[in-house]
């Protein structure tokens, strides 16, 4: 394995080696550049769309900055579907956590080599039965018409109908995001060492108190990391209610999709998208905080 | 530690969840056996014939294979600049080390929805036309961010003692990072690349705003459930894909020892 | 030893205010494209003027280009009348499907960028893409068949502004209201069924801001006093008494659909028993044995038309004007119609229909005389100036805000 370093290669990595900063700019410079230039100068072109108006009569963009476009979100069309999208994105993270705890738990510390790994497969399957075909599946299965009315009905209670509710989006929501918070769940509690639950049962706590005092910290950076990703997929998904819901049903992301195209209102689009944006800061500050930077 | 009576409940619990990850695909593959194409329960006729319009759709044929060139190129460029990202950030101390770790997050972080228009404006306010490459470039925004994670927790779990052993022992800083580092990092890059494919391959909302005169599979998906003359033949397309991918899965899932962290008996020490 | 001193990169700060500068000249930059319109435009109504309007249409067909890149509903370019059409000319049909119009307008944004000819718009966004500059004029000489269409649909004011051509009509239908055979053994005759509230929960009604003109539409006639001549024309007071009718239309409705086969879900699975519909839900009703009908009410409806237009920076002329002369002859034309479920622009197509299929051209209204497809009041973009001169109408971008308060 041992080769002589060549001169030319000895040379470039001492020069390395002496300027730190020149390191840490090659290493850092491409993602960087890629995203200043590509990703953070479009969301900036979108916050100074967000402050321009369109003109009714010609249809074209206003560049006198504005407030306009904010004044009118802050009525209460807007602000009662922008709490309706908060609520049934917590309420979903708050489900998705509840189902992925004991999931996760049981992955990483109780499953044999091979169960964990049929369990992940398993969760890792539904991410490549397309996004779509799996939300029409639950279409089929919450109408009227559908399986789960169909099986209520064949065991003898009375059929919970609940197509096209907010239960409805609820569910789906809840189900299609589980993955994206059992893989950083199970990430976070792999990773608790064995010595520290045996340290712990040493120390005379029984398995509630381990538990509580020394797991559910240490999940914790994991179940924020999840919660991230359930909260924002909720935020700006327009394809869900869009399908699944039934009236008022509108979400953040459909109103931002209607106003985009035929009605050409990009200013107020983007005025609207700043919401999540703010929602999501405040929140990736919150989570930065509690530690989910570690666990993700 | 766990008492017989949690393991039962954990065993009931985990049940319960793999039956509510898996009826809405037992449902996909039902009814891409349904004769109709307006979907309702109980299916009445039965039949294998959308499976083979779905193979013989060119259509079908030209998506699948465009999916699977973008996820491909996006999760490549990723693992170069996702990799680079979390060297950076976890080996170097810089002039705004906390703003560029929550920089990254972003394109996950933030609604699909937002990104799209985000890079469509910015594409048509600088006359890139919209292609293949745009879509790239959307979907390597998001691996990248898949990646750099996996790696940052790699990096953030491994002793630095081990790459400053291999500098000890006369080996220069590149062959201590083909040597020793890339094989410590080998499996969170293979976690990471193919969550960054599994996230691209299915991606529907930034694709929409980013694609031109092209549908990627998501795309062709999305425009075949409007009228629903063909909704059956979509759920056949699933039931391949869901087929062909399983083996991939299954072995990265062996390779990386699943997950790809490995368990440490020591105690982590956070740096 | 003193460990080599961690030196910050100092050009990290200098680059990150040099690409906010720079980002920022360049959105201020070429947005300045998009502002002015570029002069010497007709202006179709007051204020309001075509961007592409001087520019010459093509004089003659010239030799196609070898492909054609289309944007198109699903199902507007099946095999069986792309084919014959791809042998005779050469051009390869591409097809990027369009999920809605939103869609198809964002898709052909910047005169379709360069990449796409054609696109199958609807009337709702007929007008946003002639406005927005992003279709240029078509020259109908060069489409013998045109003369062969229905007078109103030769020049209708969706797809053409002082006279000037921007694509040609291609096949249209009445938005028709169906109605599930059990709840309705005999065919309802009257709008007022979708606003009864005998029918709570069992309703529904395209999630669309166009809507609104079909509550106009009813009220022309069950509210005369308002006034009502256009539907898609409004003042304010016309507008509000239509978003009353639909607000409390809300309880009754089940869901606003999106897509034709949410709807035809919701009739078979009985979430829905009546509602605002297409000829295309009716019949995949029908053939997957759902017992369904559709009608017209003594009040008439309000209807689509898609016409295939040109972009403005399409790469491909010639293939796209042969297909426009191909796609308007007669049997493209009832194949197409039979296909999909809708009725051709070009008169001639009836026959062929039958042809094709026994009973086809009245399955589709295709054999009605000219005063009915008269009495449809096609779909056009909602703008502030009506067409009497006066500009107080209320604009889509309204339609959209009470769309969106509507549905809630």
């Amino acid at each position: 394995m041992t080769t002589a370093p060549s001169p030319g290669g000895a040379r470039i990595s001492a020069a390395l080696w002496r300027r730190p900063w020149l390191r840490a700019s090659l290493t850092l410079t491409p993602p960087l550049a890629w995203f200043f230039v590509i990703y953070l100068a479009s969301l900036a072109v979108l916050l100074l769309t967000s402050l321009w108006s369109v003109d009714p009569f010609t249809n074209n963009l206003h560049h006198q900055l504005t407030f306009a476009n904010f004044r009118e979100i802050f009525t209460a069309t807007y602000l009662r579907i922008i709490w309706r999208t908060v609520v049934l994105a917590a309420l979903v993270t708050i489900t998705d956590v509840v189902l992925a705890l004991p999931f996760a738990y049981f992955m990483a510390r109780v499953a044999t080599r091979r169960v964990r790994a049929a369990l992940f497969v398993a969760v890792l399957l539904p991410l490549w039965a397309s996004y779509l075909a799996r939300v029409y599946a639950w279409i089929v299965i919450l109408t009227k018409g559908g399986t789960l009315n169909w099986a209520f009905r064949h065991v003898g209670l009375p059929e919970p109908n609940i197509g096209y509710t907010h239960t409805a989006m609820w569910l789906v929501f809840s189900y299609i995001w589980l993955p994206f918070m059992i893989i950083p769940v199970y990430t976070s509690l792999e990773r608790i060492p064995d010595s520290l639950i045996e340290a712990s049962s040493d120390l005379g706590a029984r398995q509630f108190r381990t538990l509580r005092t020394v797991v559910w910290p240490l999940a914790l950076p994991g179940i924020v990391a999840g919660s991230i990703f359930t909260f924002s997929l909720t935020l700006g998904d327009f394809i869900t209610p869009l399908l699944i819901g039934g009236t008022n049903s509108n979400l953040i992301g459909n109103v931002i999709y209607d106003n985009i195209g035929t009605a050409n209102n990009l200013p107020f689009a983007a005025a609207l998208a700043i919401v999540p944006i703010v929602i999501m800061t405040i929140y990736l500050l919150g989570a930065r905080f509690l530690g989910a930077f570690e666990a993700m | 530690m766990e008492t017989r009576a949690t393991r039962i409940v954990l065993v009931v619990w985990v049940i319960g969840v793999l039956l509510f990850l898996f009826v809405p695909i037992a449902t996909i593959i039902v009814f891409a056996f349904d004769r109709e194409t307006v979907q309702a329960w109980p299916i009445e006729h039965y039949t294998t014939h959308w499976f083979s319009v779905a193979w013989h759709d060119q259509d079908v044929r030209d998506s699948l294979w465009l999916s699977v060139k973008a996820g491909l190129a996006a999760m490549f460029i990723a693992l170069i600049l996702g990799s680079l990202a979390a060297f950076a950030v976890h080996r170097f101390r810089f002039f705004g080390r906390e703003a560029v770790s929550l920089l990254l997050v972003l394109p996950l972080a933030l609604p699909g929805i937002i990104t799209g228009i985000a890079l469509q404006s910015f594409f048509s306010y600088n006359s890139v036309m919209l292609s293949l490459t745009t879509i790239i470039i959307g979907h390597t925004t998001f691996c990248i961010v898949v990646i750099y994670n996996n790696v940052l927790a790699r990096l953030r779990q491994t002793s630095g003692s081990l790459m400053e052993a291999s500098s000890d022992l006369g080996a220069h800083p590149l062959q201590t990072f083909r040597y020793v580092t890339l094989p410590m990092l080998s499996t969170a890059l293979i976690a990471g690349a193919l969550l960054a494919f599994a996230l691209s391959f299915d991606e529907v909302v930034v694709t929409t705003f980013t694609s031109g005169a092209q549908n990627t599979l998501p795309l062709w998906i999305f425009g075949s459930i409007r009228t629903g003359n063909q909704l059956p033949e979509v759920n056949a397309v699933v039931v391949f894909v869901l087929a062909i991918t399983i083996i991939p899965v299954a072995i990265s899932v062996r390779l990386t020892g699943g997950g790809g962290v490995t368990r440490s008996s020591v105690a982590t020490a956070r740096d | 030893m003193k460990p080599p001193r961690n030196r910050r990169p100092r050009w990290l700060p200098t680059v990150l205010a040099l690409v906010a500068a720079v980002t920022l000249l360049g959105a201020c930059g070429s947005s300045a494209k998009t502002s002015t319109p570029t002069p010497g435009g007709t202006s179709g109504t007051a204020g309001l003027k075509v961007p592409t309007a001087d520019m010459a249409p093509l004089e003659s067909i010239g030799k196609g280009e070898g492909k054609v890149n289309v944007i198109a509903w699903d199902g507007y370019t099946e095999p069986e009348w792309v084919k014959p059409f791809e042998t005779q000319t050469g051009c390869k049909v591409n097809t990027k499907v369009g999920t809605t119009s939103s869609d198809m307008v964002s898709l052909m944004a910047n005169g379709g960028g360069g990449q796409y000819d054609l696109v199958s718009a609807s009337g709702d966004a007929d007008l946003r893409l002639i406005y927005g500059g992003d279709v240029r004029p078509v020259n109908v000489d060069l489409i013998p068949a045109w003369k062969d269409f229905h007078p109103f649909l030769q020049s209708p004011s969706f797809n053409t502004i002082d006279g000037i051509h921007y694509g040609v009509s291609l096949q249209f239908g009445p938005n028709t209201l169906l109605y599930a055979k059990s709840a309705f053994p005999t065919a309802p005759d009257t709008w007022k069924v979708i606003y009864d509230t005998k029918y709570k929960g069992k309703v529904t009604v395209p999630n669309n801001p166009i809507q609104i003109a079909d509550a106009a539409l009813y009220l022309s006639k069950s509210q005369p006093d308002l006034g009502i001549k256009d539907p898609y024309e409004l003042t304010q007071t016309q507008f509000a008494a239509a978003v009353a009718l639909l607000k409390d239309q809300k309880v009754l409705v089940k869901k606003y659909w999106n897509l034709p086969s949410e709807e035809e879900s919701l009739f078979k699975n009985g979430e829905t028993v009546v509602g605002a519909s297409w000829p295309v839900q009716t019949g995949n009703l029908k053939k997957s044995g759902f017992a369904a009908d559709d009608t017209i009410p003594k009040e008439g409806a309000t209807g689509w038309a898609d016409s295939w237009l040109l972009a403005t920076k399409a790469p491909h002329p010639n293939c796209a004007y042969l297909w426009m002369k191909y796609i308007s002859e007669p049997r493209p034309q009832a194949q197409q119609a039979l296909s999909f479920g809708e009725t051709p622009a070009n008169r001639k197509a009836c026959p062929i229909m039958d042809e094709l299929e026994k009973g086809g051209c009245a399955r589709l209204h295709a054999d009605k005389p000219e005063a009915y497809y008269q009495s449809l009041q096609f779909w056009k973009t909602p703008l502030a100036q009506c067409g009497d001169g006066k500009t107080d109408c209320v604009p889509f971008q309204k339609w959209v805000a009470a769309w969106t308060e509507i549905t809630g």
